[in-house]
């Protein structure tokens, strides 16, 4: 009889019994609605163990490949080990690198005491002094012990002030995470991706680019970075030089005010739309203010991107009630 | 097809509810007589919201008791939905399912289904 083990306890599962039933029946305060695999309010992410195909039917692959799954249309062959989602550790973190990117943005290069599996466009949150959180996301590749975020300057913030203001190299912070679903799965590497973003929505969208070319992503890949004005963009140099080396990459800047012309102009999902005005079939990474990446992801779904191709990164699990 | 199967077997069960979701909601969100009530800032929370909908009206697994269905749309009759709302909503089904080519005897059950739970939804 499979067992699954969750939260320092083990649950027998009995023949023809879901997860959920079994979490349920030994005392678990399991959240749940539908117990048919459709409302996703029970969904937890398994640790350890093979998760049958039907426990994740259903769900987008970048779920899928942190291990989210619905425990009431699981019924496990083997052991299992399964936690709530959003339960995450902690890691302690050196800043080694501040540099600035623009005006108003900075580049902070974080060296994790521990490998931090992570992949690039997931978002880590920041603490100091054990007070002080802030979420920022991935802009750099796995595979070491740093983690590179973008921080703009909020008017009275608190963490980007002082990242801006006195942080210095080798000052100790403390890492939460990673969590979000808005990242670069391989597999299907024709597949056309569109990544729309603004402000510092670019740092995940840079993060997800570096990683479909590493990965040797063959379909179009078009990157739509949005800002008020000139000083709103960054790493121009650095996208110009890798759409000049990979001619599948697209890189088009755009402001949102009247420019001399020698840049696209309007509100972001004007200039996506006028340049791609039929998304069918498309992978789409829509991130940055959550007003506009809603507008962003309808606007995406409507002109033919299937719901699960579109990722953002206002994804939060524990909302899905 | 057997005549013992379900409505929700005949349809398709759950892969015809992944499939029919995206043309369901996309012409929901089209619909300019309906979209603001399906506007949530969460796509992939209506999207699910939408899939519990649709298992509901296939016949499929999905329990909704009345008093959900009451609370559940509470909101948007304080929105003012009304009838003509959820009259659109029946044919913007019935046109989703005909374009994924459900049987027409199949499409009047799943508009049955949808019928019977008006008062609930309405909050009458």
């Amino acid at each position: 009889m499979p067992a699954i083990s969750f939260e320092g306890r083990s649950y027998p599962v009995a023949a023809e019994q879901s997860a959920l039933d079994a979490l349920l029946a030994g005392g678990v305060e399991a959240a749940h609605s539908c117990k048919a695999g459709t409302c996703g309010s029970c969904m937890m992410r398994a640790v350890e163990g093979a998760l049958p195909e039907k426990a994740q039917a259903g769900l987008k692959a970048s779920w899928k490949a942190q291990g989210y799954f619905l425990p009431c249309v699981c019924l496990p062959d083997a052991d299992l080990s399964v936690a709530k989602v959003g339960s995450d550790a902690r890691w302690g973190a050196a800043i080694t690198a501040l540099e600035r990117l623009s005006s108003d943005v900075l580049g902070v290069r974080l060296t994790c005491d521990t490998v931090i599996n992570f992949r690039a466009g997931q978002y880590i949150t920041l603490l100091l002094g054990g007070v002080l959180a802030r979420s920022y996301s991935i802009a750099s590749l796995p595979g070491g012990l740093d983690i590179e975020i973008h921080v703009r300057r909020i008017a009275g913030g608190k963490m980007s002030g002082w990242l801006h203001d006195t942080a210095k190299v080798s000052d100790r912070v403390q890492i939460q995470g990673p969590s979000g679903d808005c990242f670069y799965l391989p597999g299907n590497p024709d597949q056309p991706l569109l990544l729309a973003g603004t402000g510092t929505g670019l740092a995940p969208l840079y993060g997800i680019l570096l990683d479909a070319l590493r990965e040797g992503h063959k379909g179009p890949i078009s990157l739509f970075h949005g800002a008020v004005d000139e000083g709103g963009l960054y790493l121009r140099d650095q996208l110009r030089d890798l759409a000049a080396r990979y001619t599948n990459l697209e890189y088009t800047p755009c402001l949102l005010r009247e420019t001399d012309g020698s840049m696209a102009c309007g509100s972001i999902e004007q200039v996506v739309l006028r340049r791609l005005p039929k998304l069918t079939g498309w992978r789409a990474f829509v991130c940055g203010d959550p007003v506009i990446v809603n507008l962003l992801r309808k606007k995406i779904f409507l002109a033919g991107a299937a719901s699960r191709d579109i990722y953002g990164d206002a994804f939060v699990p524990s909302a899905l009630t | 097809m057997s005549a013992t199967q379900s409505l929700y077997e005949q349809i398709g069960g759950e892969a015809a509810v992944n499939a029919a979701v995206d043309v369901f909601y996309r012409k929901v969100l089209a619909d300019d007589r309906i979209s603001r009530f399906f506007d949530d800032v969460d796509m992939d929370r209506q999207i699910a919201k939408q899939k519990g909908f649709l298992t509901m009206a296939f016949g499929g697994p999905v329990a909704y008791t009345g008093k959900d269905m009451r609370t559940g749309h509470a909101r948007l009759v304080a929105m003012g939905l009304n009838d003509s709302h959820f009259d659109a909503v029946v044919e913007l089904l019935g046109r989703s399912l005909a374009e994924l080519n459900v049987p027409a005897n199949l499409i009047a059950q799943v508009a049955a289904i949808a019928e019977s739970t008006r008062a609930d939804v309405l909050n009458r």
